[in-house]
């Protein structure tokens, strides 16, 4: 399911916000608002966490994470850090980086398996990703530019990516994920994905600018129709069946 | 082998109707981006402008009146002034759409195109419509209510010939002093001329005070007073009143005047009117300046003028010694050229153009002997120790006789005539103030120096062509030639001081003489 929203009259929720298949991350906005569109959709299946990361809203920047792990930029205050703890999930691991690149949620998009980084990022930090998030890192830019997070989104079921990505580097980065890809656009023609739309593999959120068009290419290429959170499950039962039959 | 990579086209959707489009700034398709945004916006579709039927002509605002035809480039340039929005856009093109000209609408298709988001030109073409509506602009309404001027300056002089207007009216033309006037009359002693504006008439009148002594009154006639506002509407007339003493005129001087001008004699010639008058007394060479302001205090009037002057035959030149410039005193012996045959009357008299005259020329004189001057000033001189004869200038009669046109003209301004037709006798009178103003000119290089004398092309090729034939008949002529010979001396004007006349050529003819230049 993908749904429109908006933080403060601001669009770019991925700003604000940090959704997994584990856990869920929101700025501490003035109202409630924000945090009850996540709350609703995702429903006690995963932990919606307030948080903010040394002390400004803008975490969905500054962290990236998946299933497995998060990671925080070294602004995170130990009060932050202890927080996220106690709400994490247990085997969501947590681990707090010393990058210069500190705005991690735009310099590493990822899913569950792989993750793509800015290109300059530190080798160290290549390695933490790798453990923590039990990824394969690869450098890559999206359509010329470095700042990987923030120009596309990205799923186990498909990813979306800057308009101007060509035919072959799309084709490229789809090879390396393992999943579809399309570009697109959200907010009526914005080129910044990573910034106006969340996305984990059963649920979207895309900021309430976006047209119905914008938000039926999300729904088709994260394959949100029918997804359940149980539908994994299903789906990988289905090719553990179709391996071992 | 050299690999080279295919480059597909990937495509988007647009964002808003999910139409496959190549990705753009705004990600949006065209007809899309139309739907979001007008650029026409801000551009009003419906103006009026204003005409003029009298004049027709079209108000330009804030209050210029320009001609400009049916779809012709004034008119475009004159309606897209009038779009405000128009800046905020650039016009690619603009073009009449045809209507009926009794429909009283101007069609305008314009072509516009603006950036609507970062770097998308977004381009569009629309059309405006013009309703023309009557307005009467302020000249036609000012000629409707028979209120065409609002400043006017009346040039008068008191004199019998209209020669000093000649010369201002060549004043004027070569210092383009006329080219605010809106009319310029001409009415019984003098010119009168129409301004809309007061600063222009008081400009022509410091002009004329400058080149011509004068006196000048000014009055205001009230036309229209608007109590709320305080204001009211005046029409100025200036009066301006010229010297009425002429070059080549005699005057008595008022004795006081003679006596603060160093005791000078009050019988005395004009020899120059500039913004001063310059007076000669003929006996001694004394030249009395006498500024605009102190001959108003004591004002004279002028003895005789140059229609009373009688010619003479010079007998007898012996210069006497003293000599001012140009001028040689001398004494001359001289009979009237009337009595000549008749009888053996010589006059003995003293004059200043010693270095002109020679025995056997002729002059023109004042003869006092047998004039009676009804002048107080005059009266009161001895008339015993008065000369018989003033001589003033030297004349050519023979020349006059011989050569009669000539090879240079004058410009004349657009005057509008008195109502009434001039009478025959008038109009020969004119004409023979003119021929005075021009042999004036001809004989006096310093008065043309001031003016623009024009060649006459058509009458310099005729001289040309006939001075062959001239010759020719000069040969027959010589033997039964009457003894006149041409005076040496006449002062030619020379083709150089004369200005070629332009005119304006067609482009046509430029165009032929390149081509010309091309075939040689």
């Amino acid at each position: 399911m993908a749904v429109r929203a908006q933080f403060e009259n601001s669009n770019e929720i991925g700003v604000f916000s940090r959704l997994t298949n584990s856990y869920c991350l929101v700025a501490i906005g003035g109202s409630e608002n924000f945090y009850s569109v996540f709350e609703s959709e995702l429903n006690d299946i995963i932990p919606v966490i307030h948080t903010s990361i040394g002390g400004t809203r803008i975490v969905g920047r500054l962290t990236a994470g998946n299933k497995n792990g998060l990671l925080v930029p070294n602004t995170t205050t130990d009060q932050e850090l202890q927080h996220l703890r106690n709400s994490l999930p247990d085997k969501v691991q947590i681990q707090r980086v010393e990058e210069r690149l500190s705005a991690l949620g735009n310099v590493i998009a990822c899913n569950d398996y792989v993750a793509l980084v800015h290109p300059d990022i530190d080798r160290e930090t290549e390695e933490i990703i790798a453990d923590v998030l039990g990824v394969e890192v690869f450098r890559q830019t999206i359509a010329d530019n470095v700042l990987v997070g923030s120009f596309c989104a990205i799923s186990n079921q498909g990813g979306i990516v800057h308009p101007r990505t060509t035919i072959q580097d799309q084709d490229e980065l789809s090879s390396l994920l393992q999943v579809p890809l399309v570009a697109g656009t959200v907010n009526r023609g914005s080129d910044v994905i990573g910034a106006g739309l969340v996305v984990n593999d059963w649920c979207a959120f895309a900021g309430l600018d976006t047209t119905s068009t914008e938000l039926s290419v999300v729904e088709s290429i994260f394959k949100l129709q029918e997804a359940q959170p149980t539908a994994i499950v299903n789906e990988m039962r289905d090719a553990l069946v179709d391996t071992y039959s | 082998m050299e690999y080279i990579p295919q480059t597909q086209q990937q495509l988007i959707l647009c964002c808003q109707c999910g139409t496959a489009i190549a990705p753009n700034p705004a990600n949006m398709c065209v007809n899309c981006i139309r739907g979001v945004v007008d650029i026409t916006e801000g551009i009003p579709k419906h103006v009026t402008i204003h005409f003029c039927r009298n004049c027709e002509r079209y108000l330009q605002p804030p209050n210029y009146w320009v001609n400009a035809e049916l779809e012709s480039r004034e008119l475009l340039a004159l309606c897209l002034k009038r779009l405000k929005g128009l800046n905020k856009v650039r016009l690619v093109d603009a073009g009449f759409i045809w209507t009926e000209p009794h429909s009283r609408r101007v069609k305008v298709k314009l072509t516009i195109q603006k950036e609507v988001f970062t770097s998308t030109i977004l381009q569009q073409i629309f059309e405006v419509e013009y309703v023309v509506s009557y307005q009467q602009c302020d000249e036609c309404t000012r000629v409707a209510a028979q209120n065409t001027w609002k400043a006017m300056v009346q040039v008068r002089q008191k004199v019998e010939h209209k020669r000093t207007f000649f010369y201002l009216e060549q004043l004027i033309l070569k210092h383009n002093a006329h080219k605010d006037t809106t009319n310029i009359k001409e009415v019984k002693d003098g010119i009168d001329f129409y301004y809309t504006n007061r600063a222009h008439a008081i400009k022509m009148m410091e002009f004329l005070a400058a080149v011509v002594p004068t006196r000048s009154k000014s009055s205001e006639q009230l036309v229209s007073t608007d109590i709320h506002s305080g204001s009211s509407s005046y029409k100025f007339s200036y009066s301006l009143e010229i010297v009425p003493v002429c070059k080549d005129d005699l005057v008595c001087i008022p004795n006081k005047l003679a006596k603060s001008l160093g005791n000078i004699s009050p019988l005395l010639i004009c020899l120059r009117v500039s913004n001063t008058l310059q007076l000669m007394d003929v006996n001694t060479l004394n030249v009395a300046d006498i500024q605009t302001t102190a001959y108003w205090r004591t004002p004279f009037n002028s003895l005789a003028s140059a229609k009373e002057l009688t010619e003479y035959y010079v007998l007898d030149v012996e210069p006497v010694g003293p000599t001012r410039g140009r001028y040689v005193l001398a004494d001359v012996e001289v009979a009237r050229s009337t009595d000549f045959g008749k009888n053996d009357t010589t006059f003995i008299t003293r004059t200043h153009l010693g270095a002109l005259l020679k025995a056997g020329d002729t002059a023109m004189g004042y003869d006092i002997s047998r004039s009676n001057f009804n002048d107080d000033n005059f009266d009161a001189m001895d008339r015993a120790a008065l000369p018989d004869v003033i001589l003033v200038k030297k004349s050519y009669p023979v020349h006059r006789k011989k050569n009669k046109t000539r090879q240079w003209k004058l410009r004349q301004l657009a005057k509008e005539e008195e109502e009434m037709a001039p009478r025959k006798q008038d109009v020969a009178r004119l004409e023979n103030d003119y021929e005075m103003f021009l042999r004036d000119l001809e004989e006096d290089p310093e008065l043309r120096s001031n003016i623009n004398i024009f060649k006459d092309t058509n009458a310099v090729a005729k001289a040309k062509k006939s001075q062959y034939a001239m010759a020719v008949e000069d040969e027959m002529q010589d033997q039964d030639e009457d003894g006149e010979e041409e005076e040496e001396d006449f002062p030619e004007i020379s083709l150089e001081e004369m200005m070629d006349e332009m005119t304006l050529q067609d482009d046509e003819t430029f165009a032929e003489e390149d081509t010309d230049d091309v075939m040689y």
